[in-house]
Formats: structure tokens, C-alpha cells, sequence
């Protein structure tokens, strides 16, 4: 018979403390295993979003605020940028991709955040080589819609349903505009699972989401000086009167008279759009290149006291840095003690055992065991149950993990997936056999000094 | 020579620092394959004379040569292998151990020799004790007799030279005491192996050829200067 084997039979003899001693350190190991993998989620979900761009331009203000609600549609908008300050961004000649966004808006049923957009938004990686897969289409028409996959799962929507918005702000009034879902996203494991996107086009023309003339112009003047410092309102008017008339010139009476009963039915003009952020992705060879590029347009539009252009990666670093990293750690450390306070039960249940085994370690000496062989069996006692209890707990923490995924998923959108391996887990196994000889030790001395005459009565 | 004591003592340090001879032998021996009786009266070191026979204690100075190989002489460590192979212990009380089986507490007499696992010998030898029947028993489910029928065979698993039993048959009734003292000096006839046996009783030691009484050979002396 091996150590092993002696060891095991120690174990069995007492079997309700093994057990329980064991038990103790499962769950110990089943929540180190739980936080772990949900925290290995959420950084990955963190990082990855954003890594689809490399600058995100918005108002000035806080740079985290504006990762939080661009990326990830938590937390209010700063303030909004023109609309021409956009198509200022899209023209510049370093900038490859430039993607407008419109947030405020949630949907009537669910409250699910909506995102003014364009179709392009979709042709761009949401995630290192991840691109969006599509049942239906983009967003073709000024009343298309796509919805995220928590979104169709939890309100059952589907391609064709008509859904409406409730106007973000203090009065939360319903529009009376309806948009059509013409495609739904698979599930991506990132915000876009719970957003709605609807065609820019028609966002602007929905009733509310055209700024009033007055704050219009002065928002232009912060940005155009030159363009709309002197001009009043009534020129202001006049100016897009104008070019309204321009803009139908050439149109026939049919043409007219097909978008002349609908209240938005002319396009908004662009002084009276405006957009929460743009995602921007840099033109450039290499990525070193294009970091270069995205830090020197980064530092130019920063400049102006308008707008900010933030790079997600970084922003998102810091706040995994200093605020979920050590929530992270917190974690770990109670479950860590947890697992201590698992071990010491190991110690107390072995050690009290040592009064009743003394006899059977004296009877081993007597047959001809050496006191290294009954510390070893002591201590293989020990990380027997530390080990077995370690492995319980690692299937019962991706167990765990695997019964709540679809709740977690329908209520937060991460997605778990139990069978994903932290490389931090690999340390935990080692860890634990060490605990198991630590708190082995003490009750394997015993066993080692046990007075083997005295014990049996000589 | 199956064991051989020559210039053996052995004493113990009292609560009051003062030391209490036990052992003074200056010549004891056993041939092989012979079968010796000890008797003694109680405290007279009979247990302490085969704890220093089988190395789990020290003695103090003297010679303990088992098959020539003196053992107060031994580190720890080799006097534990040598102990495991040369010299098997049938104790009082039995001391099998309750988590075993009767086949692996036999086992488990194998498991310190470095001699492995041997299952066939193990069953054999409780075949040859009588429990064929009941190789799975854990100790607890055996009787008396039959647990120490187990401790006989596993004191015999490693092929002893010397086989070592104290008042084997002290706590067994009456109707297996004759059962268990044929099986030890039959086992040892058929293995050749020396025995020693300390016993109180007449009716087992008459039974023997060789009847040895520790007082006369030992000869525990305090110290000059100290009172008796």
C-alpha cells in the first residue's frame, strides 16, 4: 500500500469532517473560480470594444464619461458636437473612417439605449477581428433599424417589427415616428447586444432631435466664429430657407408632392444636426503609424477649448487599471482568505484527529514505518483533501458559471462562457497543495515525534 | 544466532531527574528457529526488553544483534527497515488498525519493508490463520480471536527472522487462547523463525521448552551513591 493509499484510508475513516473540510475549501476554490471568469468577461468585454477604434471625438469633458457612453452607452452624454464638425473629421485626409453617433434616445419597451448611426458602423471590426454578423440587412432607409441580440431576445422583436423611441432628456415623451427592424446582430458579448441603431437620417428627422435655432447658432459661433459670429438668428433663418429652396430646385410636382405631407419629410439641415461622437479610425500602413497619427490628430483637436479626441484604449486601461482591477483584486484577496480560512479548517479537523491517530501512527512505526513515511502520510492526507476539494470547486465554480450564463446574459448581456480558462487558475491548484502542506505540517510534526513505546503502553 | 543481547542496559529518567534502571542483562541469546517463554512479573521491564529487541527504543549501552546485525548500532531510519524485515510484533491488545481490512492491515505490515504488495501471500497467510472467510472484514466486524489471528499473520507478512509476542493471548478467552498460541509456534516452526513470548501465565508458558525469567538474567542496579 502507498502513502497514498494510507492516506485515503485515513481520509474515508473520518469521513463526515473530510468531507466537510473538503466541502469548505470547494467552495472557496468554486468562488475564486466564479470571480475569475466573470472578471476575465468584463476585461475582455472592456478592452475589446473599443478596440475597433482608435480615437473617439466628443465634446470636451470628462474622457472617461465619453468612452462610457460612446462604447459602452452607460453614463449621460457630455454635449453634443455639430454635425459639421463631423463631416470637418470625415474630410480630413488622415482620417480613414469616421462614424457619427447620435445617443440619448431609449426604446419605449425595455429601455434599451438607441444609437443614431450609419450602416458603416457595421462594416467596422466591434472587436479584434470580430465583425458583425447580420440576419436581415443594415439600416438601408431613414426608417430602417438593427437591434442587438439581448434585444431581440428579451422584448421579441424580430426583422419587421415596428418599434418606437422615447425622447431621452427631462420630458420623456414617446415619438410618434416608428422605426422598422430590418436586421438583428448575433450576439457579440459587447453593449451592441442591447442597443438599437437606428439610420441617422431618421433620427434627425424625428420630432425634438432638431436643435433650436437659438442654441444652434450659438453652439456654431463656439465652433465657426468666423462663419457665424456675427450672424443673428433671423440670418440664420434665412440662410437655411434658402438653401431649402435651392435644394428642391429641379424637383418635379410629383417628387414634391410625395414628401410634402410628411411633417420631417425635408432632410434636416445640417446646422441644426448634431452628433454625441464620432468614432474615428486613422488612415496608415502599420499600426505604429496609425498610433502616431491618432496621437497628433489626438493632440490637435484637444487643442481647440470645443472638443476632445480620446483614445478608448487608453481610457479603458485606466479605468481596468484602477478602478475593476482592484475591485478584482478585493475579490480575490476575500476569496483567497476564504480558501485560508479553508485550509486552517484542514489543520483544525487533522490536527484534532492526531489525539485518536496517534495510536494507529505508533502501530505503523511499530510494523517498521519511518517517521518521514507517517509525516508523509499526514501531509498527503492533507493535500489529498485540499486537492480534492480544489478540483470539486474548479468544476463547481465553471459549473456555476455555466448555470447562470444565460441569466447573466439576459440581464447584463456578457456572455460566460464555462468553459473558458483564466491562466490564473493554473496557479490555484499549485497553490492549494501548497496551503496543504503548509497547514499539513504542523500535525505531520506531531505524527513525526510520536513516542512510539509510550503510545503503546510501554 | 537468531538474537543475541550481551552487556545490554536500559534505564528510564524519573520526574525528579533521578534515573530508574530497567534493563542490566549481560549475556542473553536465542538460537534459530528456537521458541522461548519469558516470564516476569509486572514492571520488571518485560515489555521494555522487547521494545529494545525490535528497535523502537534505544538502549542505553550494550549489544542487540539480530541475525548478527547489531541494532543499537543502527541509525533510526535503518532500524525502522530492519525492524519491518526481520522482526515481526504481535502485540497485546492487537493494534490493527480500524480502517483496514483484515488483508490490508496484513498489507500494510508488507507496505514498510520495501518488500511491495504481495496479495497472494497476504490472503495465504490469512488462509493459513483461519480467515479466508473473512479477508474484507475491517477489524471492528472480527472477533476478538479472529483480530488477533489477523496480527499473527500480519506479524508474519515480511518473513521474519524473529518473531516478537507480548501476552498474545492476555485479552482472548479461553477457547482461542490454545488456537492462537498453535498458530504462532506452528507459524514459526514452519517458517523457521526464533520466538520470544512474554506471558504471565503458567498454563502458556508450560507449554514451552524453553521458560526464561527475566529476573533471573536481569539485573537493574541503581547507581552507587544512590538509595534503594
Amino acid at each position: 500500500m502507498n502513502l497514498l493509499a494510507i492516506a485515503s484510508k485515513s481520509i474515508r475513516q473520518r469521513s463526515l469532517a473530510s468531507s466537510l473540510t473538503a466541502l469548505s475549501v470547494a467552495l472557496g476554490v468554486t468562488l475564486m473560480v466564479t470571480v475569475l471568469v466573470i472578471h476575465g468577461v468584463v476585461q475582455e468585454m472592456f478592452s475589446q470594444s473599443s478596440a475597433g477604434y482608435d480615437l473617439i471625438v466628443g465634446a470636451k469633458g470628462s474622457k472617461l464619461q465619453l468612452v462610457l457612453n460612446t462604447i459602452y452607452r452607460v453614463s449621460q452624454p457630455i454635449e453634443n458636437l455639430p454635425y459639421q464638425y463631423y463631416e470637418e473629421v470625415k474630410e480630413d485626409k488622415r482620417v480613414k473612417l469616421a462614424i457619427p453617433m447620435a445617443l440619448g434616445d431609449t426604446t419605449e419597451e425595455g429601455g434599451f439605449p438607441i444609437v443614431g448611426t450609419l450602416p458603416h458602423y457595421f462594416a467596422q471590426s466591434y472587436s479584434y477581428g470580430k465583425k458583425f454578423r447580420i440576419r436581415g440587412q443594415v439600416m438601408q432607409g431613414k426608417w430602417h433599424a438593427v437591434i442587438g441580440a439581448s434585444v431581440a431576445r428579451q422584448n421579441n422583436w424580430d426583422i419587421g417589427t415596428k418599434i418606437k423611441l422615447v425622447h431621452g432628456g427631462m420630458d420623456d415623451h414617446v415619438h410618434d415616428e416608428e422605426f422598422e427592424v430590418v436586421g438583428v446582430l448575433a450576439p457579440t458579448g459587447t453593449p451592441n447586444d442591447k442597443t438599437v441603431f437606428a439610420h441617422l437620417s431618421g433620427f434627425y428627422l424625428m420630432d425634438g432631435h432638431d436643435k433650436p435655432m437659438g442654441e444652434a447658432l450659438d453652439r456654431l459661433k463656439l465652433f465657426y466664429p468666423e462663419e457665424y459670429g456675427n450672424m443673428t438668428v433671423q440670418q440664420l433663418e434665412e440662410k437655411l430657407k434658402m438653401e431649402d429652396e435651392a435644394s428642391h430646385e429641379g424637383e418635379t410636382e410629383e417628387e414634391h408632392a410625395a414628401h410634402a405631407g410628411h411633417a420631417h419629410a425635408h432632410s434636416l439641415p445640417d446646422e441644426l444636426k448634431e452628433v454625441t461622437a464620432i468614432l474615428v479610425v486613422m488612415k496608415g500602413d502599420t499600426i505604429g503609424q496609425q498610433t502616431l497619427r491618432s496621437a497628433k490628430f489626438s493632440a490637435e483637436l484637444s487643442e481647440g477649448v470645443k472638443a476632445q479626441a480620446v483614445n478608448p484604449a487608453y481610457e479603458i486601461s485606466w479605468l481596468m487599471q484602477n478602478i475593476v482591477g482592484n475591485v478584482r483584486t478585493i475579490m480575490i484577496v476575500l476569496t483567497a482568505m476564504i480558501i485560508v480560512v479553508s485550509g486552517i479548517s484542514i489543520f483544525v479537523s487533522i490536527y484534532n484527529s492526531m489525539a485518536d491517530r496517534r495510536k494507529e501512527i505508533a502501530i505503523m512505526r511499530a510494523l517498521g514505518a519511518r517517521r518521514q513515511t507517517v509525516f508523509s502520510i499526514i501531509l498527503a492526507e492533507s493535500i489529498v483533501l485540499c486537492t480534492l476539494g480544489g478540483l470539486v470547486g474548479f468544476v463547481l465554480g465553471h459549473g456555476m458559471v455555466f448555470i447562470a450564463s444565460p441569466i447573466v446574459e439576459s440581464q447584463s448581456g456578457f456572455i460566460l462562457d464555462p468553459m473558458k480558462f483564466e491562466p490564473i487558475e493554473l496557479v490555484l491548484l499549485p497553490s492549494l497543495i501548497a496551503l496543504a502542506s503548509l497547514v499539513g505540517f504542523i500535525p505531520g510534526m506531531t505524527a513525526y515525534r510520536t513516542d512510539v513505546a509510550k503510545t503503546l503502553g510501554g | 544466532m537468531s538474537l543475541l543481547i550481551q552487556d545490554l542496559k536500559k534505564s528510564y529518567v524519573e520526574p525528579d531527574g533521578s534515573e530508574l534502571p530497567i534493563l542490566n542483562i549481560e549475556r542473553f541469546e536465542i538460537p534459530s528457529a528456537e521458541q522461548v517463554v519469558l516470564v516476569g512479573s509486572s514492571g520488571g521491564g518485560k515489555t521494555t526488553l522487547l521494545n529494545v529487541i525490535s528497535g523502537i527504543t534505544s538502549p542505553d549501552e550494550g549489544i542487540v544483534a539480530i541475525d548478527n546485525h547489531n541494532i543499537a548500532n543502527m541509525s533510526e531510519v535503518v532500524r525502522d527497515r530492519f525492524r519491518a524485515e526481520k522482526i515481526g510484533y504481535v502485540f497485546q491488545t492487537f493494534n490493527l488498525l480500524p480502517a483496514f481490512d483484515a488483508l490490508e492491515n496484513v498489507l500494510l505490515g508488507m507496505s514498510f519493508s520495501g518488500k511491495g504488495n504481495d496479495r497472494k501471500r497476504a490472503a495465504e497467510l490469512l488462509d493459513r490463520v483461519g480467515l479466508s472467510h473473512r479477508l474484507n472484514h475491517r477489524p471492528g466486524q472480527l472477533s476478538v480471536g479472529e483480530q488477533q489471528r489477523v496480527a499473527v499473520a500480519r506479524a508474519l507478512a515480511n518473513q521474519p527472522s524473529l518473531l516478537l509476542a507480548d501476552e498474545p493471548t492476555a485479552n482472548v478467552d479461553v477457547a482461542n487462547q490454545d488456537t492462537i498460541l498453535g498458530l504462532i509456534r506452528d507459524a514459526c516452526t514452519e517458517n523457521n523463525v526464533s520466538l520470544l513470548l512474554v506471558t504471565h501465565s503458567q498454563d502458556v508458558a508450560s507449554q514451552f521448552d524453553r521458560v526464561e525469567t527475566l529476573s533471573d538474567f536481569n539485573k537493574p542496579q541503581k547507581q552507587e551513591g544512590e538509595t534503594e
